[in-house]
């Protein structure tokens, strides 16, 4: 178990550092100067290089790339080009949002979709089945975004039990601030859950199909307690995949949702960033989002090891 | 649209209910969050639209009718040669944390902006500034290098507010000004609170609290109002609404005029436009009517020369580019592009330009030319057209009130070269006279609308939608401001 933990580290640095350097070359040849675009139209020669002087933006590429990884290695993300704060700051805050979000989503999807799964797999071919298949077609098929405007203007503009968007803040309490996730959360898991349900289900089908079901069958256990006690334990490896992938992709994957609702999130942050060219801001928010996929990635992989025994050893 | 009537319906039930108590308090929405808080180092009008008048306070100001009124300065003198202004400053004033302002701020704070290492958006407003002197703590004596008509107008500029030395390091984040309301606090990316200052020296704010919230989608900001989760849009984005709104009685629709011209601006040192024929042909191929119906679905006004309808000085010249396709395509033909030509129309993101951009498209493919469009952003547009200059037509909205001067810089963006324009430039600076000012005026729009420098579409106009009691909003906007000092609710 060991050496597959320190394994699965090694590649771990090894990506985050690859990806340091591909997310630094990018953001850097982007066209557009930070100075001018806060400049605006109206301003003069020597007050732009004054302010990219104040930015620190005159130094070489390789310069800025090694001060710029230097500080993020002691915890140091740099000063935000348009705020002015640091930008660790910023992100802490947005945080705040985009994790708890992306939880709440997570949970929602991952409680429609556990029950969605199995009721569909235990009813093959039957009347609960054929639901099931046939919501989660329309959950893929439907864009979240265009789902999210449809509740607002239920819930909020019509019903007026929400309101349209915008975050209340944890200091406004637990109760306001989880309502004001609530819609963009219920947005974004009706497509996970009904992707999750879908690879609940015929994640299950195929271990149903497997030998050792049959001698569990034959053994004397109905079909329920078969699929309950061996079945699900091995269908869950393809699902938590699924889950890892789906946690990344609702950390960094909400800004539409985000504009929809005008949440102040991490997602939010990069597309203003790109925008106004705060190009500390968007590497290093980008350079986090890399870093929480990779380590949800490596969480998985153990999870797996978890799950599945084989894999402790052999791999 | 069932559900809608059915929300108009419990909306009016519930104003009804609660019209009993007067607010203290109001929500205003604005598409853009400004970057930070300090307006004497960015050019971004987000900062302006939240402190402008609220928090901050200049020496002269702007009125919401544009003129200028007295500031901190109760008053001036001008000596006669035009050279030196001795400005009295209004007494007993404190900045929110409880500092006095005087005449050592405002040296300060002029100083500060027109320094060498500046970072001031606008640090030509302090160009002609030679000296600035406190000559006791509440006089302030500007000299200057030259006679500078504009000098009051251009201390009315939110980038020339006065702003305390024992403050300025913490600005960004926290500004600390002399205005009716104090910086409160700000979520970044939700929100910016302020709240009434009870020390102001002048008349009070009659709001305890105003929250400045930032939504920048259309559907959202569409959403936000309906809800009535903010009680004025302040620039509302999505001007096909704008019927709508105007037929709920919930709500109030004010359409005022700004400052930009929203011009198609047009390379003049690039061939075939550095031929004037060509430039003329242009401007009677557009149709700038449709362009404002199409893409502004009708708001705003027509314009023939780059100047604010609303100021008085203003000169009619739409006639002098009237729509004529075919007077359009003759003077293609004279200038020897009788099978017209292709050039690049590049595009920056806001709608007037992507949806006008497409009308001009559509309106110059009838005259023969053909234009290759490109959707740029901000900053590509920036660093390709503006600074870069490798354009044939782009369109974009001049927000800075009064500038009509950017004509005599050859090397603005649209490298337009003339000596005569620049020498009325140069005479306008110097006159103080306000007749002989509005003579000038005159003739510079008549030059560079005889020129057909560029192509002039629209003046841009700003939809706020607000709630039905809301009172004292500002209707036009001489600046990007929301000054809320005399907002409140109707009973």
């Amino acid at each position: 178990m060991l050496g597959f933990v320190a394994r699965r580290l090694v590649s771990l640095l090894v990506s985050l550092a690859v990806a340091s350097v591909v997310i630094f070359l990018f953001v850097e040849v982007v066209p557009g100067d930070p100075a001018a675009y806060m400049l605006g139209l109206n301003a003069a020669e020597d007050t732009l290089a004054a302010l990219r002087e104040q930015l620190g933006l005159n130094g070489t590429l390789l310069e800025r790339y090694l001060s710029w990884v230097g500080g993020m290695m002691q915890g140091d993300f740099g000063t935000s080009y348009t705020y002015r704060t640091p930008v660790s700051e910023m992100i802490g805050e947005r945080m705040w949002i985009s994790l708890p979000l992306a939880v709440y989503a997570l949970t929602l999807s991952t409680l429609i979709a556990f029950p969605a799964g199995i009721w569909a797999a235990s009813q093959r071919g039957r009347f609960g089945d054929l639901l099931v298949m046939g919501v989660t077609q329309l959950g893929v098929a439907i864009p979240n975004f265009w789902f999210a405007m449809l509740m607002v203007l239920l819930f909020a503009i019509n019903l007026r039990w929400f309101s349209a968007g915008g975050f209340a803040g944890w200091e406004a309490g637990f109760g306001p601030a989880v309502k004001s996730l609530t819609l963009p959360a219920i947005a974004l898991a009706l497509p996970q859950a009904s992707i999750l349900a879908r690879v609940m289900r015929s994640s299950l089908l195929d271990s149903l199909g497997e030998d050792y079901i049959r001698t569990a069958r034959a053994k004397g256990l109905s079909r329920r307690q078969a699929l309950r006690r061996h079945a699900l334990r091995n269908a869950l490896i393809p699902v938590l995949t699924i889950i890892g992938l789906q946690f990344s992709f609702l950390l960094a994957g909400a800004i539409i949702i985000e504009n929809v609702f005008y949440l102040p999130g991490l997602g939010r942050l990069v597309f203003q960033s790109i925008a106004a060219r705060d190009l500390i801001v968007v590497e290093s928010v980008v350079m986090l989002l890399v870093f929480a996929v990779i380590l949800v990635n490596f969480l998985v992989d153990l999870a797996y090891a978890l799950v599945d025994p084989r894999l402790r050893v052999g791999a | 649209m069932t559900f809608l009537k059915y929300a108009t319906a419990s909306a009016l039930a519930v104003m009804v209910a609660g019209a009993a108590a007067a607010k203290s308090d109001i929500t205003l929405a604005m598409q853009l969050e400004p970057p930070h808080l300090d307006p004497t180092s960015a050019a971004a009008g987000a900062i302006d639209s939240v402190l402008y008048s609220n928090v901050f306070e200049g020496l002269t100001r702007f009125a919401s009718d544009g003129s200028i009124i007295p500031g901190l300065a109760q008053s001036w003198e001008i000596s006669d040669d035009g050279l030196s202004y001795t400005f009295k400053l209004a007494s007993g004033v404190m900045f929110h944390d409880g500092t006095t302002m005087d005449a050592e701020d405002v040296k300060f704070s002029l100083d500060r902006a027109r320094a060498e290492d500046s970072a001031n958006a606008q640090k030509a407003l302090f160009g002609s500034i030679a000296e600035v002197v406190a000559v006791d703590a509440g006089t302030v004596k500007i000299t200057l290098s030259a006679p500078n008509g504009s000098l009051l107008f251009n201390l009315a500029w939110g980038d020339a507010v006065i702003v305390a030395p024992e403050s300025i390091e913490n600005i960004k984040q926290a500004p600390v000004g002399t205005g009716a309301f104090k910086f409160d606090n700000w979520v970044q990316g939700d929100n910016i609170t302020l709240a009434r200052n009870p020390e102001y020296w002048g008349t009070p704010a009659k709001l305890d609290k105003v929250t400045f919230k930032f939504i920048s989608d259309p559907t959202a900001a569409f959403a936000a109002v309906m809800a009535e989760d903010v009680d004025v849009f302040a620039g509302y984005p999505a001007p096909e609404n704008v019927p709508q709104f105007e037929a709920d009685a919930r709500f109030q629709v004010i359409v005022g005029n700004t400052e930009g011209e929203t011009i198609l601006s047009t390379n003049n040192k690039m061939p075939p436009f550095d031929n004037v024929k060509v430039r003329a042909a242009l401007a009677h191929a557009i149709d700038r009517q449709a362009i404002i119906d199409g893409a502004m679905f009708g708001l705003g006004t027509p314009i023939g020369t780059h100047f604010a309808p609303h100021n008085p000085d203003y000169v009619d010249l739409t006639g002098e580019s009237a729509y004529d396709p075919e007077k359009a395509k003759a003077l293609l033909a004279e200038a020897g592009f009788a099978e017209g030509f292709t050039t690049t129309l590049k595009l920056p993101p806001p709608s007037y330009a992507r949806r006008g951009g497409e009308i001009i498209a559509a309106q110059l493919r009838e005259v023969g030319i053909e234009t290759e469009i490109t959707n740029l952003e901000w900053a590509q547009w920036l660093e390709e057209v503006f600074k870069g200059k490798d354009y044939g037509l782009t369109i974009v909205s001049h927000t800075e009130p009064m500038d009509i001067g950017i004509y005599a810089r050859p090397d603005y963006y649209f490298q337009y070269d003339d000596a005569e324009f620049q020498a009325m430039n140069s005479a306008l600076e110097a006159e103080a006279d306000l007749a002989k000012r509005s003579a000038l005026l005159g003739q510079m729009q008549r030059k560079i609308s005889g020129d057909y420098v560029n192509g002039y579409l629209f003046q841009l106009a700003i939809p706020t939608i607000a709630k039905a009691a809301v009172r004292g909003l500002w209707e036009n906007a001489p600046t990007q401001a929301n000054d809320m000092t005399g907002v409140y609710w109707a009973e």
